[in-house]
């Protein structure tokens, strides 16, 4: 029961205790919490400009000496202080783009069969088994690597791609096999990135509203036409932030590619060859590195594939922008 | 009823249509038809027949199993996990949920469209209404002819004038009314013997309303057209016959006139007073 006398105190007097005063009280609540999340939103590309002043500074030195050429020679020679990192940034591109060529319609078979076709009892056993492989320690794909996926790969992989006929005489398939080599850094890559891909695409997928696929059934679609002409096209923006986020794994994974790339430094246009990458060059070199000049070029290195993944995923972020823009303009 | 064809091995014969039962021709006959979703009965043996170049609209309260019925007769119900039906639809004397029939062939003779509109948001306007004709594989019309085709759509459902300035820009930028004569005339193309309408203009302005109700008006010159409402003065304004359900029975069918003057059952009655639903 409410008492007769109180009700002229919350009406006459609404600064003491009455609603002002809770309006007020909530105001500050709100404005502390908004300055808080502004400061953490703010902390993350502070973070990153320190990160890119500190790299740019130690990296002056070799970048001063070497200029432009050290993005194109594939001279490098910590003994006498030559560095040039070209065969590392080729052969990041080229495994990552390997991984991604391997890696995107597999995911995408995978994410169309546990999105539209799987029973319900299938698709999360499979689901959880694909997620499964993001969490697989990389030495281990290293390893696994090494003992299983390279002699496979040398014994009889390498030799079939040399035979086939035209193709097996371009450059791509030429030379010994050796195993250790591009084809096999990015082979094993292809299988690290591919649960990402995979995982996003079936998110996107599944969020298709079940309207469209309604839509495409009723002008007589089969099941097939209903996947290919209206659910991927619908999920298309998002898989394609899943590829992203897949490539930004593949340019800077480490352990498992140095485990398997060969680390020669030295562009060759065959895949069965052996290559390196920028992230393999700095972990195999920087605990020895003695030398300024090297340690500087490291630091050059960890630079360029800064910039490099930079670049590649604006580039992709461009591309997600274009295609939404497309379907909705 | 439409019987059986004596199966007389006359070539003609299998592609002709059943003979008209008198003036008006039976297109679309249910019969005895329940639809279910896992036990649950939505619709209760319901028969019903839908004459050609007529508009019948369905009218009863919410869940009183009218959209399941109109996701009935172009076989869309049984596109969700668990449903299931029971009963008989014919198109032309050829039952639909007979063995060896194609839902998918069924589907493009039996146009739909939705109670929201669903334009397919990565294509052009052009493609959006061209969508139903390229995935008929190999009966695939030339560029030309779809071209042809989609003009053809877009003029009965009175957007030409409004887009054909832009038919490459994106369906998306369309409003919610021109989107689903967008939809309604992706569903033309294909040129279906029967359109079914399910609720088309619960999500529209009252302008888009008017728009999409003379258009169905138009339709019934070329098709048979079955329109789901819960809008009394829409069934009213559109269609020729009207059915009243109610907890998913069929309690009266008649023209619309009769059935909104003088119903015959007492449950109609109050339902178009305004005494439930």
């Amino acid at each position: 029961m409410v008492s007769e006398a109180a009700r002229p105190v919350v009406t006459t007097r609404p600064d003491d205790t009455g609603l002002g005063a809770r309006i007020d009280g909530s105001a500050i609540g709100d404005s502390i919490y908004r300055w808080m999340t502004t400061a953490f939103a703010l902390g993350i590309p502070i973070l990153l400009l320190f990160i890119a002043i500190e790299i740019g500074a130690a990296a002056w030195p070799a970048l001063k000496a070497f200029g432009f050429g050290f993005l194109t020679s594939s001279d490098w020679d910590p003994p006498h202080n030559i560095f040039g990192a070209a065969p590392a940034i080729y052969g990041t591109i080229v495994s990552s783009f390997i991984a991604l060529l391997i890696a995107t319609p597999l995911a995408l078979g995978v994410a169309i069969f546990l999105s539209e076709f799987a029973p319900s009892w299938l698709r999360q056993p499979v689901a959880f088994l694909v997620d499964l492989l993001a969490a697989i320690p990389s030495v281990v794909y290293g390893l696994w690597g090494i003992f299983v996926l390279q002699p496979l790969l040398r014994d009889h992989v390498m030799p079939l791609l040399s035979a086939i006929p035209l193709l097996g005489q371009t450059p791509l398939f030429e030379g010994p096999a050796y195993g250790p080599s591009m084809l096999s850094a990015g082979l094993i890559l292809a299988i690290m990135v591919l649960p990402f891909i995979s995982a996003v695409s079936r998110e996107v997928l599944m969020a298709v509203p079940r309207s469209q696929r309604e839509a495409a059934l009723a002008l007589g679609a089969t099941k097939w036409e209903m996947i290919s002409d209206a659910v991927v096209p619908y999920a298309r923006s998002g898989i394609i932030g899943g590829i992203i986020l897949g490539l930004g794994r593949a340019l800077g994974e480490t352990m498992a590619v140095t485990m398997l790339i060969g680390n020669v430094h030295k562009i060759s246009a065959s895949l069965l060859a052996p290559g390196y990458t920028m992230a393999s060059l700095i972990a195999n070199e920087f605990a020895e590195a003695t030398g300024d000049l090297h340690l500087s070029a490291l630091m050059a290195v960890g630079a360029v594939l800064f910039v490099v993944t930079l670049i590649v995923n604006g580039l992709a972020r461009w591309l997600v922008w274009r295609v939404s823009r497309e379907g909705q303009s | 009823m439409a019987t059986e064809p004596p199966r007389a091995p006359v070539p003609t014969a299998v592609t002709a249509p059943p003979p008209a039962a008198g003036a008006e021709r039976r297109r679309l006959e249910v019969a005895s038809l329940s639809a279910y979703y896992g036990s649950a009965e939505i619709v209760r043996g319901v028969s019903i027949t839908f004459r050609d170049r007529e508009v019948t609209a369905i009218i009863g309260p919410s869940g009183c199993g009218k959209s399941t019925l109109l996701r009935c007769l172009n076989r869309m119900h049984e596109t969700v996990p668990t449903a299931h039906v029971a009963g008989s639809v014919s198109l032309d004397g050829r039952d639909i949920y007979a063995k060896g029939v194609n839902a998918i062939e069924v589907r493009r003779h039996i146009g739909m469209v939705f109670q929201r509109p669903t334009p397919f948001p990565t294509m052009s306007i052009r493609d959006n209404v061209a969508a139903g004709l390229q995935i008929l594989g190999r009966d695939k019309p030339s560029r030309a002819e779809t071209d042809h085709i989609v003009e053809d759509a877009l003029r009965r459902t009175a957007l030409w004038d409004e887009v054909s300035n832009r038919l490459k820009d994106s369906a998306i930028g369309l409003s919610g009314g021109q989107q689903q004569r967008l939809c309604i005339a992706r569903a033309l193309a294909t040129r279906p013997a029967v359109l079914l309408l399910d609720e088309p203009t619960a999500s529209l302005d009252p302008i888009s309303t008017q728009k999409v109700e003379e258009l169905v008006y138009e339709l019934r010159r070329d098709m048979t057209v079955v329109i789901v409402t819960h809008n009394m003065q829409q069934a009213a304004r559109v269609s020729d016959r009207t059915a009243f359900m109610l907890m998913g029975e069929l309690v009266e069918i008649a023209a619309t006139n009769t059935l909104f003057t003088t119903p015959s059952d007492s449950r109609t009655e109050a339902y178009i007073t305004g005494r439930f639903g």
